[in-house]
């Protein structure tokens, strides 16, 4: 009996804490809940509209839903690794410059252009890839099937109007651009003096300098900073749409007229038409995107935290 | 290894603003000189010029000559990255690779000389410096591990093990015990008296015990107000400047008698 009262005693006994400490707290807990509580609701709505997909017969989608979504994963998948791929060295480079290399003056011009790329809509990329970037890619896919077509990404034949996943991902790839230079340039104005210090009088030049001490410390952030692109890229709908001639092909072939579309201009394209069972196929390839999304976020995280002992973080 | 220092003239600037003034100097090679001297009055600025880490600062410059063994280090054709390649430099706070183990850590210089040194010279490396500043027993089972999960005081011999591991003809230190207890102080004090039979060694502290203990000659820099530049006031063998030295301003210092 003793034991319990002196139990309660001490639970009552809370410690003292001020009242906008716990507005804080309570506000920061209230937003952390209504984020739950949202990409629930997001999951769930697409689990419940999908499933009809999952489970319809095959006379009423011909093929079975991972024939006609496989061709859209391959696609999007294709589109944003091209787009990392040429996007990622060249925003490392760009915030380098930036951080390291630039006069303060050009350095802070050249930012505020960067982040001014980022406020492009997309629907401008899109315009401008369809209507620019398309026909003048036109000669640059024959030279490369013509002299670099034994690789299969170049074998050809090269599309006559241009709308190409090649475009695509060269599109994607200034869309993303400018996060991932950002997230990159800001870690690496972080890099500590201290390390730069000890690399220069060790005898390094700028260059190597950066190898090591500015690049292993922005490591992390760069990774970040593509994932965040490659995320954006995943999900790019408008521009997509309006550039890619799509065939359904699942191919590597970058610059033909076979193109396999994306999961996200692929429900831009079909859902004003869409009825019945295609919606709910429609919805199943967005669910598909969804966890796609998630597992890149998931990659990145474990990437990020796999070499923390040596992040210099302590 | 073990070079003199010498400097003529010596005017060091940040900017506009002349910080280091006339300074004259000459360090033999294979003793430690410590410098000694107020807050703010140039020490450090003094260090730096030395290897040329000075110039990094956007609009730091330095007029008058600067030799090491009568070679001009500020000559027109003089790479500031080959400077650095000879005198070696040891900061005030532990600064090693926190991305580096601990065996990268010691052959990072290295790795910048000599690409292609093979697996057992760098081997050989790594334990010839990290025995060179008493710290092998400590971490010869974990020199995987990464070098910022050493002690602070593991650290600042790691940083010494990494600026004698390319074997330069000058190590310049810049307070490198202030961020250490006793213990690992006294350590690196027996360190510096070892490494002196091969190195020229330039000490900057703010310790008068740890300058009297550690340097055969010492250095009295003095500023005469802010906004002044600082001057070299005296350089004498240690013994000299701490029991009779010729100027009046380093009597009061050393003597604790300082305004
Ligand atoms: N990066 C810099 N830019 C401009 N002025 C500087 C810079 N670093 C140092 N100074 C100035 O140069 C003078 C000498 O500074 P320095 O750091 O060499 O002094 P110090 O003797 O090492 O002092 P301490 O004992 O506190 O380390 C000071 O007046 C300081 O304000
Ligand atoms: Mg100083």
């Amino acid at each position: 009996m003793t034991t319990t009262e002196v139990k309660s005693e001490q639970k009552a006994a809370k410690p003292v804490t001020q009242l906008g400490d716990r507005i804080f707290a309570g506000s920061a807990k209230g937003a952390g809940i209504a984020i739950l509580v949202v990409l629930a609701g997001v999951a769930s709505f697409l689990l419940i509209e999908a499933f009809p997909a999952v489970t319809a017969p095959e006379s009423e989608l011909p093929g079975g839903l991972v024939a006609y979504v496989g061709p859209l994963i391959f696609g999007t998948l294709l589109g944003a690794v091209i787009a990392l791929v040429v996007a990622t060295p060249a925003a490392v480079a760009v915030a380098l410059f930036i951080s390291h290399y630039a006069p303060r003056r050009l350095s802070q011009g050249l930012s505020y252009i960067v982040d001014l790329l980022a406020a492009v809509p997309s629907i401008v990329y899109g315009l401008w890839g369809a209507w620019t970037l398309a026909p003048l890619s036109v000669p640059l896919s024959n030279w490369l099937t013509d002299n670099l077509g034994w690789i299969p990404l170049f074998a050809g034949p090269a599309s006559t109007t241009g709308r190409t996943m090649m475009v695509v991902g060269l599109v994607l790839a200034v869309m993303i651009l400018p996060i991932i230079t950002a997230v990159a340039r800001e870690v690496f104005l972080q890099t500590p003096s201290l390390h730069e210090e000890a690399a220069l009088a060790l005898g390094a030049t700028r260059w190597e300098m950066i190898r090591m001490a500015v690049l292993p410390f922005g490591r992390s952030g760069i990774i970040s900073g593509a994932m965040l692109g490659l995320g954006r890229a995943l999900g790019e709908t408008m521009a997509v749409a309006m550039i890619l001639s799509v065939s359904g092909a699942v191919t590597f072939n970058l610059i033909s007229s076979e193109n396999p579309g994306t999961i996200a201009a692929n429900i831009a394209l079909q859902f004003p038409e869409a009825s019945g069972i295609t919606v709910n196929v429609l919805i199943a390839s967005g669910l598909v995107l969804f966890v796609i999304t998630l597992l890149v976020n998931m990659l990145a995280r474990y990437i990020v935290e796999r070499r923390r002992d040596f992040s210099g973080a302590n | 290894m073990g070079k003199s220092v010498e400097a003529k003239d010596l005017n060091i600037y940040y900017g506009s603003f002349l910080a280091v003034e006339g300074v004259n100097m000459t360090i033999k090679p294979k003793t430690v000189t410590a410098l000694i001297g107020p807050s703010g009055c140039g020490k450090s600025t003094f260090l730096r010029s030395i290897n040329r880490m000075h110039e990094n600062i956007p609009g730091a410059r330095v007029e008058g000559r600067l030799e090491l063994d009568g070679q001009d280090l500020y000559g027109a054709n003089v790479d500031p990255v080959g400077v650095r390649r000879q005198i070696g430099m040891v900061f005030q706070r532990p600064n090693p690779f926190p991305t580096m183990s601990i065996y990268d850590n010691v052959i990072a210089g290295m790795k910048l000389n000599n690409k292609k040194a093979s697996k057992s010279e760098l081997d050989d490396t790594v334990e010839r410096s990290l025995r060179g500043a008493n710290l092998w027993n400590e971490v010869k089972d974990r020199l995987e591990k990464p070098g910022s999960g050493l002690s602070g005081g593991q650290q600042q011999r790691l940083c010494i093990a990494r600026a004698i591991a390319v074997r330069p003809d000058v190590l310049l230190m810049d307070e490198p015990c202030s961020a250490l207890d006793p213990i690992s102080t006294l350590a690196i004090e027996d360190l510096i008296n070892e490494l002196k039979n091969d190195y020229t060694i330039v000490i900057v502290t703010h310790n008068m015990q740890q300058a009297a203990r550690v340097s055969d000659f010492t250095g009295f820099f003095n500023i005469e107000g802010t906004g002044k530049p600082g001057k070299l006031v005296e350089l004498d063998e240690t013994k000299t400047i701490f029991s009779q030295p010729k100027q009046k301003a380093t009597e009061d210092y050393v003597s604790g008698r300082f305004g």
